[in-house]
C-alpha cells in the first residue's frame, strides 16, 4: 500500500511509517520541509528537517528559535521505520525532493521543481523510485518555457526602451527565488545597480551569503528624496503594484516575471505593460521528462488542476492518480494561479 | 506581415493610449499603403468572412501535434482563445523563413481557404503554421477567426490616422464610416485634402452618442436650454435619401437595406440629399405606445420580411435629428434649428415617419415626475439635449445625456459558471443565476459583468472547490451565493426554461448578507413581464 508511506491528512501530507509530515500546513511534532516558500515552510512545528543548502532561508522563514536539523544532499537519516534523504529539486536555493525508503519501497515527494538551468540553485536530481509525487502547477502543454537567454534579451530591450523614454522600469516578481534568479541571470549581461523593494533585501542578502553572484543592489528606501528613477530597474513583489510605494517613481513601465505570463489573457488581466515568462516550476515537457527519469511505477499528482497531466500520463501508459486518491483528506490551499 | 506583427506587439505591450496612438501613426507613415489599409481595417475591428471552422483548426492542430482532442480542449478552455492556444501548442520554430505581406494574407491567402474542401484546408493551414514564427501563427489565426482585440478602439485608430494625415479626427471618422473597403487608393484617400462634397455618397455620418447622466439633473442649468425627449428602446439608425435610392445604416454602421421596406418607402418620398437620425421601432397603427423590443427583434433578423410579419409587426422611424437637407451638411447648425427643419420636413407624412415629441416641462422637478412614466410608455427614460448644440462625432460628453430610469433588480442564486475569454480567460467569470420556482431553482439570467477583480478571484476559487458537476466547460456549483442582478426589461419567452427572458442583466453586488432562501421567486418575475 502506497498509503503506508504517504497519506494526506488535514495537517498536510503524512508518512505513517516514518511518523512525520512533509510541508505541514499546521504545527506538528515532526516535519520535513522541502523549501522556504511560505506555502511550504510554516512555523510552529516542534522539529524540522531541511536541506543544509536552504538552512539560512529556513531560519529566516521559520524563526531563529525553531528546532531545525540540516542535512547534506543525499545524506541518509532515519525517521521512524523509514530512511530519508534530501535531493535537489532545482526550484529555489536549497529546495529539496524528499526520498522516503521504507516497507520495501521508495517514494519521492518532489515538492516544487523545475528542469531549466538556474544559476542560483543546484539542478534537479532525478531520483529512481517506485512512487513519485509530482506537482503540476503548469500541467498543460501550452506551458513550454522559452530559453532564459531569450527572456534576458527581452528584459534588456525593455530596459533600453524605458531609458529612451525616460521612465522607470519596475519589474514585479516573487521576493524569494524569482528575484534572485533574475538578478543572477542579468549579472551575466550587465553590471547596472538594481533598486530593491524592502521585502526583497534580506532574501537577496541570504543568497549572496550563500555565494550566488548577482547584480549590485540598493534599497529603494535609502535613495535620496526626490531621486530620479528614469531609466533605472526596480524590483518589487507583486503586492507593491498599485500601492502608494509606486508613486516615487513617477512615470513607470511595469513588468511581471512569471510562468503565467505565457498566456496573453493572464498578462492583460493583470494590467502590466510587459510579461516575462520565467518560472521556477517545471513546464509540461519538464513534468513528463521527470516522470520518465525517475522510472516510478505509480505517479501521484498534487495541486488542484492536475487532471490533464494525470489523464495524459494514463494515455501514455503510466499509472497516475490524484494525490487525494491515497485516501485521507488534505485541504488544497492553492488557487488556480498561485505559485509561479 | 513582420512589420504588422511588430506593431501588434507594441500595441499589446502597453496600456498607454498615447503610446498606442503613436505606434499606429508611425506604422501608417512607414508601411506600404496596401498593408496599412488592411491594418486600419482589422485594428478598427473589421473581420474577414470566416473561411475555416474552429473544428477544422482543432483538427489541423491535432494532426500537427498528435495531442489528444481532449487535451487540446483543456488547453483551449484554459487559454480562452483558439488562435493563441494553437500558437502555444505548436512546436516552437525560431527559424522562421517566410514573410508574406499583410494584404496578401487578407486578399488572397485567407480567402482562398473558402474555395477548398475541408481536408485540403486543414493541410494548407498546417503548411502555413510550419513556415511561420509563433507570433505570426497567432496573428494569422486571429485574422482567420475573428477580430484582433488588442485594446485599440475604432476611435483610437481614427485618432492615429488623423495624427499621421494631419487632418481633423471628425473628418477621418466620416471617411471611414460605413463599409470602408481596404486598398492602397482608399488608404491614400483618407489623408487627402478636405473637399466640399465630402458628405455626399453612401457613407453615413458618424453617430453622435449620448452619455449617461450621473450628476444631479439640476446641475445642467436652466431647463429652457434643453430639449427633453423620450429615450426610445429600438434600433438607432440613419436614413439617407440619395439621388435614386434610400439607405438605412445602423449605429454599428451596417447597412440594413431590405429589412425595413416601409421605412425605405417613406424615405423615398423625401427629396434627395436628406439624412435623418432616429430610432426604428415596432409599432402597431393606432396604438399609443411601441411594441416591446422583443417584437422588433423578429424584424431585425429578417432580410426580406414576409407579408404576415410586415402586417403583424410594422415598424416606423421615430426621427429626432436632421443631419443633411437639400445636400447641405447641417451638423454644425444648432439643434433647435435642425429640429425645426426636421419638423417642417416630416409634417403630415403619416405614421411611418414620426417626429420624436418634445417632453415639455418648465422645471427639472416636473421632468423628474414625468420620467416616472417611462416604463408604461415603453421607453427607457429621457434624453436631454442642449438646444444650441451641434451634432458631434462619437461619445462627447456635455451636450447629449441619457437619463434612464432605474433598472429592475432581483436577488438570484449562482447555479453555473464557465470560463471567460480574453482578459478573463482561465477564470470562471460567466455566470448563470436562478430564482425559486417552488422548491427548485430555475435559471433566469446569465451575467458577465459587475464584480471587481478581487471578487472575481474569490468567486473563482470558490467555484473550483464547490463544483458539483461538469458539462464540458460549464460547472454546476453548490447553491450558496446570492447576487443582486439588475436588468432593463423582462419579457415572457417560450424559448427560455423559466418562461421569461431578461434584457441586459448584470451583477449589481454580491449579497453575502443573504441566504439562498432569500432569493426571489419566479412568480414575482412573471408578474413584471410585459408580454
Amino acid at each position: 500500500m502506497d498509503s503506508d508511506l504517504l497519506l494526506p491528512r488535514p495537517e498536510g501530507l503524512y508518512c505513517p511509517a516514518g511518523d512525520f509530515f512533509i510541508d505541514p500546513m499546521q504545527p506538528v511534532a515532526r516535519a520535513v520541509v522541502t523549501h522556504a516558500h511560505g506555502d511550504h515552510a510554516r512555523s510552529g512545528s516542534a522539529l524540522y528537517h531541511v536541506a543544509s543548502a536552504g538552512g539560512a532561508l529556513m531560519r529566516e522563514r521559520l524563526g531563529a528559535g525553531s528546532d531545525i536539523r540540516e542535512h547534506a544532499w543525499s545524506e541518509r537519516f532515519p525517521l521512524g521505520d523509514t530512511v530519508i534523504s534530501l535531493h535537489p529539486s532545482g526550484h529555489i536555493l536549497g529546495a529539496a525532493q524528499v526520498r522516503i525508503e521504507g516497507r520495501g519501497k521508495v517514494a519521492v515527494v518532489s515538492g516544487d521543481y523545475k528542469r531549466d538551468p538556474d544559476p542560483t540553485c543546484e539542478p534537479f536530481e532525478p531520483v529512481p523510485c517506485d512512487v513519485f509525487v509530482t506537482e503540476s502547477t503548469f500541467g498543460l502543454p501550452i506551458y513550454r518555457w522559452p530559453p532564459m537567454s531569450e527572456v534576458v534579451d527581452d528584459m534588456l530591450g525593455w530596459l533600453d526602451e524605458c531609458r529612451e523614454r525616460g521612465v522607470a522600469a519596475v519589474l514585479f516578481c516573487y521576493a524569494l527565488g524569482k528575484a534572485q534568479r533574475v538578478l543572477a541571470e542579468l549579472a551575466t549581461r550587465t553590471d547596472r545597480t538594481v533598486h530593491l523593494h524592502g521585502a526583497m533585501l534580506r532574501l537577496v542578502e541570504a543568497y549572496r551569503e550563500a555565494g550566488v553572484r548577482m547584480l549590485p543592489t540598493a534599497p529603494v528606501s535609502e535613495s535620496a528624496r526626490g531621486k530620479d528613477f528614469a531609466g533605472e530597474l526596480i524590483m518589487a513583489p507583486p503586492s507593491a503594484a498599485g500601492s502608494t510605494w509606486m508613486r516615487r517613481f513617477g512615470k513607470a513601465s511595469t513588468g511581471f516575471a512569471s510562468g503565467w505570463m505565457q498566456v496573453r489573457g493572464a498578462r492583460r488581466r493583470r494590467g502590466y505593460d510587459r510579461g516575462f515568462v520565467v518560472s521556477d516550476h517545471a513546464d509540461w515537457p519538464g513534468l513528463l521528462r521527470s516522470v520518465e527519469d525517475c522510472g516510478a511505477k505509480r505517479i501521484y499528482v498534487t495541486h488542484g488542476d492536475g487532471e490533464a497531466l494525470i489523464r495524459h500520463l494514463r494515455d501514455t501508459g503510466h499509472d497516475a492518480f490524484p494525490l487525494r486518491s491515497l485516501g485521507g483528506s488534505m485541504p488544497d490551499l492553492r488557487s488556480s494561479e498561485e505559485g509561479d | 506581415m513582420r512589420r504588422f506583427a511588430t506593431l501588434f506587439e507594441a500595441l499589446d505591450r502597453t496600456s498607454s493610449t498615447s503610446a498606442k496612438r503613436d505606434a499606429m501613426a508611425a506604422y501608417f507613415a512607414d508601411a506600404p499603403a496596401q498593408d496599412a489599409a488592411w491594418a486600419v481595417y482589422v485594428l478598427g475591428g473589421g473581420k474577414l468572412k470566416r473561411t475555416a471552422t474552429s473544428t477544422e483548426l482543432r483538427s489541423a492542430l491535432a494532426a500537427e501535434t498528435r495531442y489528444a482532442d481532449w487535451l487540446i480542449d483543456d488547453c483551449y478552455q484554459h487559454v480562452g482563445d483558439l488562435a493563441e492556444t494553437i500558437a502555444l501548442m505548436l512546436p516552437r520554430d525560431d527559424e522562421s523563413r517566410e514573410d508574406t505581406a499583410l494584404h496578401v494574407w487578407m486578399e488572397a491567402r485567407l480567402p482562398s481557404l473558402g474555395r477548398m474542401e475541408s481536408a485540403e484546408r486543414i493541410e494548407v493551414l498546417r503548411e502555413w503554421w510550419r513556415g511561420l514564427p509563433r507570433e505570426q501563427v497567432f496573428l494569422v489565426n486571429k485574422l482567420l477567426t475573428g477580430s484582433l482585440r488588442v485594446g485599440v478602439s475604432h476611435r483610437l485608430v481614427v485618432q492615429a490616422l488623423a495624427q499621421w494625415a494631419q487632418l481633423p479626427t471628425d473628418l477621418i471618422a466620416h471617411r471611414l464610416s460605413g463599409t470602408w473597403k481596404p486598398g492602397a487608393e482608399a488608404f491614400a484617400a483618407l489623408a487627402g485634402p478636405e473637399r466640399p462634397d465630402e458628405h455626399a455618397g453612401e457613407r453615413p455620418y458618424p453617430f453622435f452618442l449620448a452619455s449617461p447622466l450621473e450628476q444631479d439633473v439640476t446641475a445642467l442649468g436652466p431647463t429652457a436650454d434643453w430639449l427633453a425627449e423620450w429615450k426610445w428602446d429600438g434600433i438607432r439608425a440613419q436614413v439617407m435619401r440619395r439621388e435614386d435610392h434610400v439607405l438605412i445604416w445602423s449605429r454599428g454602421e451596417e447597412r440594413l437595406d431590405g429589412r425595413f421596406p416601409e421605412i425605405e418607402l417613406a424615405g423615398a418620398d423625401l427629396a434627395p440629399g436628406c439624412v435623418l437620425d432616429g430610432e426604428i421601432l415596432a409599432w402597431t397603427p393606432d396604438e399609443a405606445h411601441p411594441l416591446p423590443f422583443a417584437a422588433l427583434q423578429k424584424r431585425i433578423g429578417k432580410l426580406k420580411p414576409g407579408a404576415k410579419l410586415l402586417a403583424d409587426t410594422p415598424v416606423r422611424l421615430m426621427a429626432y435629428d436632421l443631419l443633411e437637407l437639400d445636400g447641405i451638411d447641417l451638423r454644425e447648425r444648432p439643434l433647435s434649428e435642425r429640429r425645426a427643419s426636421l419638423a417642417a420636413l416630416i409634417e403630415g407624412r403619416g405614421p411611418t415617419l414620426m417626429l420624436s415629441p418634445a417632453v415639455d416641462a418648465s422645471e427639472w422637478s416636473a421632468l423628474t415626475t414625468v420620467r416616472t412614466e417611462s416604463r408604461e410608455r415603453r421607453t427607457e427614460g429621457l434624453m436631454l439635449k442642449r438646444l444650441d448644440s451641434p451634432y458631434r462625432v462619437g461619445r462627447k460628453r456635455g451636450d447629449w445625456w441619457k437619463w434612464k430610469v432605474d433598472p429592475y433588480t432581483i436577488d438570484a442564486v449562482l447555479l453555473y459558471a464557465q470560463p471567460g475569454h480574453g482578459r478573463r480567460s482561465g477564470l470562471f467569470t460567466d455566470y448563470t443565476f436562478g430564482v425559486w420556482d417552488g422548491d427548485a431553482l430555475v435559471p433566469v439570467a446569465k451575467a458577465y459583468s459587475g464584480l471587481d477583480d478581487a471578487e472575481i478571484g474569490r468567486l473563482d476559487r470558490w467555484i473550483r472547490a464547490h463544483t458539483i458537476d461538469r458539462f464540458g466547460p460549464v460547472r454546476s456549483v453548490e447553491a450558496t451565493h446570492v447576487f443582486e442582478l439588475a436588468f432593463e426589461a423582462i419579457q415572457a419567452s417560450g424559448r427560455h426554461k423559466a418562461g421569461v427572458a431578461v434584457r441586459f442583466p448584470r451583477i449589481l453586488r454580491w449579497r453575502t448578507d443573504l441566504a439562498i432562501r432569500d432569493a426571489d421567486k419566479l412568480d414575482d418575475l412573471r408578474r413584471l413581464a410585459t408580454g
